[in-house]
């Protein structure tokens, strides 16, 4: 068990090398990243001075081991706008992001689960066409979409939530039910084809046939069997809500970590862009983590297989 | 290629000798007992329609400004004209060209971005698959990387480096979604290279190209397909979305996703402007998707009886 959460360790700590990796080289795909970041007004001797003052007239290599570096103690560098440590802005922002995505997930486990499942026990039924619709509708429907026409309904016609922010108490209400609408319908799949796929297997025959009630066997033998796939893909949704936070946060004028990475790309911030790329991968890194850890608990042929 | 006939028909019920005629009546039965795979096809056959025809259902170009007309509202609204059905924007252009036009941006960035993922991802899956090993683990180290990554944060940081492009946005959907590609193709490679008439082939003396593409690709034909369909799919979300934030093809073009952008910033007073190139993408997005789950059930005769 150690041995296998060990593995996966390490395994974390080579790909946060490889964001590192990915995140200083894109920066440099068009070969120059000073006249990137520069306004297109800048002299050339402005922008001469610029990379000298980044450092980006070094060898690609010094400055990738000085990048790797300085990030891994927490420095990213100045946000060019702000000219403050970079880092502690997106810190700064964490919170808004994080109560937005999860309630978008809250949401998202609280309307999928029980659909999914009533879907599952009686497929071919009313429950599970529409159980199959909504989780269509959640893959189909662009959600930055949605949230306009959200906001037009329901923030300035009914007047029922406010249009942008988050100052109010009911703030949260529309970009969370947007934002969870993909995980929703993953959900709602996921667990109908899991609970079909669990009711087939032959454990389940031995439970009827010894006479268990059904709803024992629902709760007991099918329940418990759901409940690992669905983890994962808590944590994977819980990551694309971080990355898609950049269009709802947008729209919602949301203070989190998607509008400052959308304020940093106009102002062409680009060590700020980095630091939020870096900074939600670590993140999506460490839940990639637990969920492993959350398998072992969970599912014994994990904790003592290997 | 006999072995392609095979897998194209996806099943070995009916007898090896089928004509077009009879594959396609074949595929029809399937269609007949699936009302959403019919609905599907229905919305993307529109889509697709409407890319090809364009210029001949569209009276205005997409492109014509005419300020005098800006702002008005669809055609069943007051102050809506019978000339513009669905209105027009904050400049004037026709609504109703600009989204029968949009179709073409998101089609090309749709299929010929799953064209150079599929064909990348299938040829990096089916090397590291096949020969295994160390080669295996170097190849398949980044590939890992990029899809345990939160994809989007990753495409705008890139499109944001090298900007507003049809060509760039094609080539960054195109090798970012080559690793799921290659991944599927990998797990199947494996998979197949294991049975008996693959062994068998070695044992003949079959050349490594010749097991690889004529032994064990044509059996990934249907699961590739599948995929395919759903990233089309994905990538006319995607471009949608780029567009939506400034990152997609320049902002004269007329794509779903930049109509967003504009009609975002007239929401609360000419909403018509956002909101009917979000309903074509939702309908090219979920044709798409519901073609790619009758495809999965016709494709893979292991999932049809599960099926209700």
């Amino acid at each position: 068990m150690y041995r296998h959460f060990l593995t996966k360790f390490g395994q974390s700590l080579l790909l946060l090398f490889g964001v590192l990796m990915l995140a200083f080289f894109m920066l440099r795909l068009t070969g120059d990243p000073a006249t990137l970041m520069m306004s297109r007004e800048a002299t050339p001797e402005q922008v001469e001075a610029f990379r000298e003052a980044m450092g980006f007239n070094r060898p690609v290599i010094v400055q990738f081991l000085d990048f790797a570096s300085n990030a891994l103690t927490g420095d990213f560098g100045d946000s060019l706008h702000y000219r403050i440590p970079a880092l502690p802005l997106v810190l700064g922002r964490l919170p808004a992001t994080m109560q937005l995505a999860a309630t978008g997930l809250l949401l998202a486990v609280v309307l999928g689960i029980p659909f999914g499942l009533l879907a599952g026990f009686k497929p071919g039924s009313l429950l599970d066409s529409i159980g199959r619709f909504l989780a269509l509708m959640g893959q189909s429907i662009p959600n930055f979409w949605l949230g306009m026409i959200l906001i037009i309904v329901f923030a300035v016609r009914l007047g029922w939530f406010p249009t942008f922010g988050n100052n109010e108490y009911n703030s949260v209400a529309l970009p969370a039910f947007v934002i969870s609408l993909p995980a929703m319908g993953q959900m709602i799949r996921l667990t109908r084809s899991t609970v079909l796929e669990v009711r087939g297997e032959d454990f389940i025959r031995t439970a009827h046939s010894k006479g268990l009630l059904p709803s024992t066997i629902y709760i007991k033998h099918i329940l418990r069997n759901v409940a690992p796939p669905l983890i994962s893909v808590a944590a994977i949704q819980f990551g694309y809500m971080l990355g898609g936070s950049i269009y709802i946060e947008t729209i919602f004028a949301w203070p989190g970590i998607g509008q400052l990475l959308q304020q940093a790309l106009g102002w062409r911030d680009f060590p700020l862009v980095q630091t939020v790329t870096v900074f939600t991968s670590v993140v999506v890194l460490v839940l990639d983590l637990l969920t492993d850890f959350a398998y072992m608990m969970l599912d014994p042929r994990i904790r003592y297989g290997r | 290629m006999e072995g392609n006939s095979m897998a194209a028909g996806a099943d070995n019920l009916l007898d090896v000798k089928q004509t077009f005629w009879d594959r396609l009546r074949y595929f029809s039965l399937f269609l007949k007992r699936d009302t959403s795979g019919i609905i599907g096809l229905t919305l993307f056959g529109i889509v697709v329609f409407a890319a090809l025809f364009a210029p001949v259902i569209t009276q205005y170009d997409p492109l014509d400004q005419n300020l005098a007309d800006s702002k008005l509202p669809p055609s069943w609204t007051a102050g809506g004209t019978r000339d513009h059905p669905l209105g027009t924007d904050n400049l004037g252009r026709d609504l109703y060209s600009r989204i029968i036009y949009g179709a073409r941006v998101s089609l090309t960035v749709g299929f010929i971005g799953v064209i150079i993922a599929l064909s990348l991802g299938v040829l990096i899956g089916a090397f590291a698959g096949y020969i295994g090993g160390k080669f295996d683990a170097i190849i398949m180290a980044p590939i890992n990387l990029v899809l345990s990554l939160p994809y989007m944060l990753f495409v705008v940081f890139v499109a944001s480096v090298l900007g507003r492009s049809l060509f760039n946005v094609i080539m960054i959907f195109g090798i970012t979604n080559a690793p799921i590609f290659a991944r599927v193709t990998r797990g199947e490679v494996i998979r197949i290279r294991e049975t008996a008439y693959v062994e068998s082939a070695v044992c003949a003396g079959a050349r490594w190209w010749r097991i690889i593409f004529d032994h064990i690709l044509p059996n990934l034909i249907g699961p590739l397909i599948t995929l395919a369909t759903f990233e089309v799919s994905a990538m006319i979300f995607y471009e949608a979305g780029l567009g939506f934030i400034g990152l997609s093809v320049p902002p004269q073009v007329p794509s779903w996703g930049n109509m967003l952008a504009a009609g975002r910033l007239y929401l609360t007073s000419y909403p018509w402007i956002a909101t009917f190139p979000g309903v074509a993408i939702m309908f090219a997005s979920m044709g798409m998707n519901l073609v790619g789950d009758w495809l999965r059930d016709v494709l893979d005769p292991r999932l049809r009886r599960s099926r209700k």
